[in-house]
């Protein structure tokens, strides 16, 4: 029994409080990047206190950044619900706090007691982590609604609305790989792509780009950032929310990024596949990790590069484009699994792929003029 | 036929291009805006500010002011309120009224020209529109008063300002824009200079002509040209 205990301490914690440190240094590095995509240097300022380590590239600004969090006034609307309001930051950190230990990380000290005991052996991994990760979309609307303040709620029912949609083209996407790796069990799907990962199949590929596309939207990254959208309904469901109730916020956001990247890594890039893993089993935890942060850099680069979307070109993009999409993929990878030759598989399944996107991206353009403006010459 | 998600990659292109090049890149496409410890002592002698009383660079813009040549605001003051400024602004956050002397004359000066800072978003619109180089960029940013409105209506005469004063907050747009403002005027005067010269000669002529007119006319019409003379 407390042996037992022990082994799922030393598998939790790890996660926890690495997870964690991972989130302060993600933060520097979308500030970096971003700078840096915009010819600015990005924070550079904070010194190591009592050394002679002037910058190291502001690397300890995080810290900084916490340290403010939590030295600020904790500020509670006199109307809101005094309940709701304290527990939806909590709850917006407990999901993707929950899923992270579904991702089937090898950790390297680990014996075979505790790999019996990690969540990614279960035969439903992948199941419960779309289950436990809707529960998000309660936390964002229970904040938007006891903020009593119109912003919040505005920033709720669009997050309600977004997550609920994009939802299913993600489960969708995923889908496909259930089917070929004949699994729900993370490490199951890990150990199917031995051969080939699924990325590098087309229905593998376009269900990645489907998942990816949706799991944006489900962690309210740019382009679907409409939840808190800053130029519009001032921070959405967060707007009232101030001190360490925001950095919890903050918190469960950046690690659902990590776990749907994680998850995305699982399923389509080989989970902790890579160079001489073989010789150094030690390795993989370092190629799931390096594997989430290229997918990271990805999406801090699209927020470097595109604007956000309107209410109904996302709604329209979800239910007109990609869940169509999807859908086709599932006969596509149904097809392809099956198919007597399985080289034929690129052409047909690229051709059949690509010319429902452009046949769906026709049908629903709309046929608008372009714009005029009256100043702008 | 343009490939599906092509523009988004072109887009992505262009900001690897310049997160890239950030990096390495010292030309002035890519070059780093953000000047690290301008004012930290051994910084180069470029990022530092124009004016030694200030923080702030000659590349900063914020809040539109009035010019003035000469020593007298009114005098000198160069906006003749033809309101375009106004009609331009984003915000709408410029208010004029054109002035006029006794007998009800507009005389090219605005009585009222206001500027509400709380609307106004500094994007400079202003001063790209004016034909008149009456209006340009300040670099105050120190504007914070002990109340919660007062200051936030600037108007004419706290506009006012100088040319000497923008030339010492601006030094290289001032320079350029007078360069330029004396080069219109003396195309403007050569243009005049030469209209002048052609409606001259073509007095000159028209007079020869009506001379060598009266010479060859016949008699008869001699008392009607002695009348109109
Ligand atoms: S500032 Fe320029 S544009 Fe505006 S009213 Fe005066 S002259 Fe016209
Ligand atoms: S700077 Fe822009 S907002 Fe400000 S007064 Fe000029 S046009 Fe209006």
């Amino acid at each position: 029994m407390t042996q037992t205990l022990l082994n799922l301490l030393a598998i939790a914690v790890p996660l926890a409080v690495g997870f964690a440190s991972l989130f302060a240094f993600t933060t520097w590095l979308e500030r970096k990047i971003l700078a840096r995509i915009q010819n600015r240097i990005g924070p550079n300022r904070i010194s190591l206190p009592f050394t002679r380590f002037r910058r190291l590239f502001g690397l300890i600004q995080p810290a900084a950044d916490g340290l403010k969090m939590l030295a600020k006034e904790d500020i509670v609307p006199r109307d809101a619900d005094k309940l709701l309001h304290l527990l939806a930051p909590i709850l917006s950190l407990v999901p993707p706090m929950m899923v992270l230990c579904l991702l089937p990380l090898e950790l390297p000290y680990a014996t075979a007691g505790m790999r019996a005991l990690q969540a990614a052996a279960l035969d439903n991994a992948v199941l419960l982590f779309f289950a436990i990760t809707s529960l998000n979309t309660l936390a964002v609307f229970m904040a938007g609604w006891a903020s009593r303040n119109k912003y919040s709620l505005l920033g709720g029912m669009r997050a309600v609305a977004q997550m609920v949609s994009y939802e299913i083209p993600l489960v969708l996407s995923a889908a496909v790989v259930i089917m070929a790796a004949g699994g729900m069990n993370a490490q199951a799907i890990v150990e199917a792509q031995r051969a080939q990962w699924f990325i590098f199949t087309p229905w593998g590929l376009a269900a990645f780009l489907i998942f990816f596309i949706a799991s944006l939207a489900e962690t309210n990254r740019s382009p679907f950032d409409l939840p808190e959208a800053e130029s519009e309904i001032i921070a959405g469901y967060f707007t009232e929310y101030s001190g360490f109730k925001f950095a919890l916020f903050f918190l469960g956001e950046y690690l659902a990024i990590f776990a749907v990247s994680g998850l995305a890594v699982t399923l389509f890039l080989g989970g902790g596949a890579g160079p001489w893993v073989a010789a150094y089993p030690a390795l993989s935890c370092v190629w799931f990790l390096a594997k989430i942060f290229a997918l990271i850099f990805v999406m801090i680069w699209l927020r470097g590069t595109l604007p956000r979307l309107r209410v109904d070109q996302l709604m329209g993009f979800a239910w007109k484009f990609l869940l169509p999409l999807s859908l086709l993929n599932l006969f596509v990878a149904a097809a392809a699994l099956k198919l007597a030759k399985p080289w034929l598989s690129w052409p047909v399944g690229a051709l059949v792929l690509y010319g429902a996107a452009v046949a769906l991206s026709r049908s629903h353009r709309a046929d608008a003029a372009p714009r005029t403006y009256s100043y702008a010459e | 036929m343009r490939l599906l998600g092509f523009g988004i990659l072109k887009g992505m292109a262009v900001t690897l291009e310049n997160f890239v090049r950030s990096y390495f890149d010292r030309d002035r496409r890519h070059h780093l805006f953000t000047k690290e410890y301008a004012w930290e002592p051994g910084a180069p002698a470029e990022v530092l500010p124009a004016r030694a009383d200030t923080t702030v660079t000659a590349h900063s813009r914020n809040f539109p002011i009035l010019l003035h040549d000469g020593a007298d605001p009114m005098g000198g003051i160069r906006c003749v309120a033809c309101q375009i400024c106004e009609r331009e602004c984003p915000p709408q956050c410029i208010y004029i009224e054109k002035d006029y002397d006794e007998q009800g004359k507009y005389i090219k000066r605005p009585a009222i020209f206001d500027i509400d800072l709380s609307v106004c978003m500094s994007c400079q619109i202003c001063v790209e529109v004016c034909p008149f180089d009456a209006i340009v960029m300040d670099s105050q940013f120190e504007l914070s008063t002990a109340n919660r409105f007062g200051g936030l209506l600037q108007h004419r005469d706290q506009l006012l300002k100088s040319n000497e004063y923008y030339h010492r907050i601006h030094p290289e747009e001032a320079r350029a824009r007078d360069d330029r403002m004396a080069q219109e005027k003396a195309e403007k005067e050569a243009k005049q200079a030469a209209a002048d010269a052609a409606k001259k000669k073509a007095a000159e002529a028209k007079a020869a002509a009506e001379i060598a007119a009266e010479k060859s006319k016949p008699e008869p019409s001699a008392p009607t040209a002695g009348g109109a003379a």
